[in-house]
């Protein structure tokens, strides 16, 4: 997993609430696109027009904006389908890290599995930034920093964001999360031990033919 | 202390706290499909990890599939690799596949309820949001990525933050023509598409314990679409009669033994939840989606919104451009819109009862010549079992197609796709854009409005004769 600690450069502001997994990346991409090739379809409806070339009107496409490290985004950003190829998809745009005022929670644990920071501020927070990025697209420059857990805006203010401390260290090392659950093998194995007498069915049905 | 549900199935999967703000939580079930399950045997690989129990872990192609008559994973040339990752990796790791055209094949959360891998009180993971449909039957179901489906694969286990608890009740009685589906997307439209952000909702009231259990289904689907991962309505007798005897539900003195246990799967009668929110049963609507999210919704008489009346400025942008990608006007009802496609089909809504329900409306008419409509069925089961009530032969004599069944429709992924511009009607569960096809104008609804509407090429309100 990519380490993140801290990521400074211009925001693209995308406020629109409930933007779904299925426009970040299109299904028909999840078959066969290798993970590292998502990028050139990320947000495909909006950054393309029908006949495939560029649309210079969306703001992905546009300087600054055009991979830029941050995106602001309205609230339950990412909800809808699991599917992680979004976050990969983000990744390869060059996006590290989204500011909203929710997110859907399928969509933050595949961003934390894949060194994507989503950062929960609130929607005022959220809207003073764009604003502040949009009174000066070409020299706003937001910054994201982990281990200080703060959100610095273009003109300087600072605004903290909380995050699970485990998953933040995990965050600042890069580490991924089956390392350390293999390391609990023998609670694991244990408690399945005791299962197997509580909840027989569990594991009985589980072999039926 | 008062326990909730959720508490409860909670309390009896964790094995462990895993630092400061999760639990290491036990998965007794891995449901695996052809993008994600594919996905994440590949990844598993690829880091070196094996499977920890493979008895536990089940798989079926239903997304990249063809869904055309006599398919194969070929007929679908660019979902064949993940079938073919698929039936590898189940053949490696030593994992049960059902496979096309065999028994138990389907659309995972229809197939899983259906044989019985689903069981009350069972925390259940599919690299699948729709994985809260199996809540249903009031298991612990959920959705998951694939990074942390390859983990529960190598550990059986999950880290996990513990859901806030949300209620969601329906007081009085279902109005008659009102569906599971009418219901879950009214509550939809009046809480937002993001009210059970963090939450695992408990669906709950007088209306929902007098749904059967295919209908439970398709509420707990939508949960996802309301913003919660999590979704489950406290098992009873129902439930319970509906799994007797299904191929993994267990037998004799163990049916017994667990029956006992999922008579204590409720919330105590004084618990709290963090949220509990309250819908009138009795004043739902039939309900159709305008926009390009599940919470734009309104009552099929009610007139189409206008941004001016929405609640803020991005908002309003979100309406503009949905009604702009829909091809409406604001001010006037979505009944006597005409429709280009139906699609009935999905594990919202193509389980028997549902197929039996459109088909009833369809028997002895024809479909509008200007509609093209669709039929596909949940699961091999779900195919065998309409056509030997000769549900098949109504829907084809009335100008439907017959297919095998998949997911299809509801997420194009297989090749299949309602063209730029054209107006469906589904019975899926996403109306995001392009989410049927490029350009594709979905409207979600019921079967019944579905098939009534299929008939007439236009959106009908099924509560008057049409
Ligand atoms: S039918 Fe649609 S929502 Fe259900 S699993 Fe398939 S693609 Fe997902």
């Amino acid at each position: 997993m990519q380490r993140f600690d801290r990521v400074t450069g211009p925001a693209v502001p995308l406020l629109r609430p409930n933007i779904d997994t299925d426009v970040i990346i299109r299904a028909e991409r999840l078959v066969g696109t290798p993970k590292d090739a998502m990028g050139g379809y990320a947000f495909e409806s909006w950054r393309y027009r029908a006949d495939g070339s560029e649309d210079p009107e969306c703001l992905l496409n546009r300087p600054p904006f055009r991979g830029a490290p941050i995106l602001l985004a309205g609230p339950n950003f990412g909800c809808g389908s699991s599917r992680e190829a979004a976050v990969w998809a983000l990744l390869g745009l060059g996006i590290r890290a989204v500011i909203a005022p929710s997110f859907s929670d399928i969509f933050v644990d595949n961003a934390l599995q894949n060194g994507l920071l989503p950062v929960v501020l609130p929607e005022e927070t959220v809207r003073r930034l764009a604003s502040e990025v949009e009174a000066d697209p070409d020299h706003a420059r937001i910054t994201v920093d982990l281990a200080a857990q703060a959100v610095v805006g273009p003109e300087g203010t600072v605004h903290g964001f909380a995050i699970d401390p485990d998953r933040r260290e995990a965050l600042l090392l890069g580490l991924d999360d089956v390392g350390l659950t293999l390391r609990q093998a023998e609670a694991i194995a244990a408690w399945q031990e005791k299962d197997r007498r509580l909840r027989p069915w569990v594991w009985f049905g589980a072999a039926a033919t | 202390m008062a326990a909730t549900l959720l508490d409860k199935l909670w309390q009896a999967h964790r094995i462990a706290p895993a630092g400061r703000g999760r639990d290491l939580i036990h998965i007794d079930r891995i449901l695996l499909h052809d993008l994600s399950g594919a996905r994440a045997l590949a990844e598993l690989a690829e880091k070196g990890y094996g499977v920890a129990h493979p008895e536990l872990v089940f798989a079926t192609p239903d997304h990249g599939v063809s869904t055309a008559p006599g398919r194969t994973a070929e007929t679908f040339p660019a979902g064949a690799l993940g079938v073919a990752m698929l039936r590898e990796g189940a053949r490696r790791h030593g994992i049960r596949l059902f496979d096309l055209g065999q028994d138990g094949q389907g659309i995972v959360h229809v197939m899983a309820p259906e044989l019985g891998l689903a069981l009350p009180g069972l925390s259940i993971i599919c690299g699948d949001s729709h994985t809260c449909t199996q809540g249903g039957l009031g298991a612990l179901a959920f959705g998951v990525g694939s990074s942390e489906l390859a983990h529960a694969l190598a550990t059986q286990t999950l880290r996990l933050a513990k859901p806030r608890a949300m209620r969601v009740r329906y007081e009085g009685r279902f109005a008659k023509g009102t569906t599971a589906k009418d219901a879950v997307l009214a509550a939809i439209g009046r809480f937002g598409a993001g009210a059970g952000a963090g939450c695992a909702i408990e669906w709950a009231g007088e209306a929902v314990r007098g749904l059967a259990v295919e209908a439970r289904l398709t509420l707990c689907n939508l949960s996802i679409e309301m913003g919660a991962r999590i979704g489950f309505i406290a098992p009873d007798e129902t439930v319970f009669a509906w799994l007797a005897g299904r191929d993994f539900a267990p037998r004799g003195a163990a049916w017994d033994r667990a029956v006992a246990a999922w008579r204590c799967l409720r919330s105590d009668d004084d618990a709290l939840f963090d949220r509990d929110l309250c819908l009138d049963a009795g004043t739902i609507a039939p309900q159709v989606t305008w926009g390009t999210s599940p919470e734009h919704v309104i009552a099929v008489d009610r007139p189409v919104p206008s941004p001016d009346q929405a609640p803020d400025a991005a908002q309003r942008e979100a309406w503009a451009a949905a009604l702009a990608y829909q091809g409406l006007e604001p001010g006037r009802p979505l009944e006597g819109l005409a429709i280009d496609w139906v699609f009935i089909g999905s594990c919202t809504n193509a389980r028997l009862s549902d197929l039996r329900e459109a088909a009833a409306i369809v028997a002895g008419r024809a479909v509008d010549p200007r509609v093209t409509a669709w039929v596909v069925p949940g699961s091999e089961r779900v195919k065998r079992a309409a056509e030997a009530e000769g549900l098949d032969r109504i829907f084809r004599d009335a100008g439907f197609s017959w297919r095998e069944p998949g997911c299809s429709l509801c997420v194009a992924a297989n090749g299949e796709a309602v063209p730029p511009g054209a107006r469906c009607l589904s019975t899926s569960n996403r109306n995001f854009v392009g989410r049927q096809g490029r350009g594709a104008r979905t409207h979600l609804v019921s079967p019944a409005t579905a098939a009534a509407s299929a008939i007439a090429g236009r959106i009908v309100d099924i509560r008057k004769p049409f």
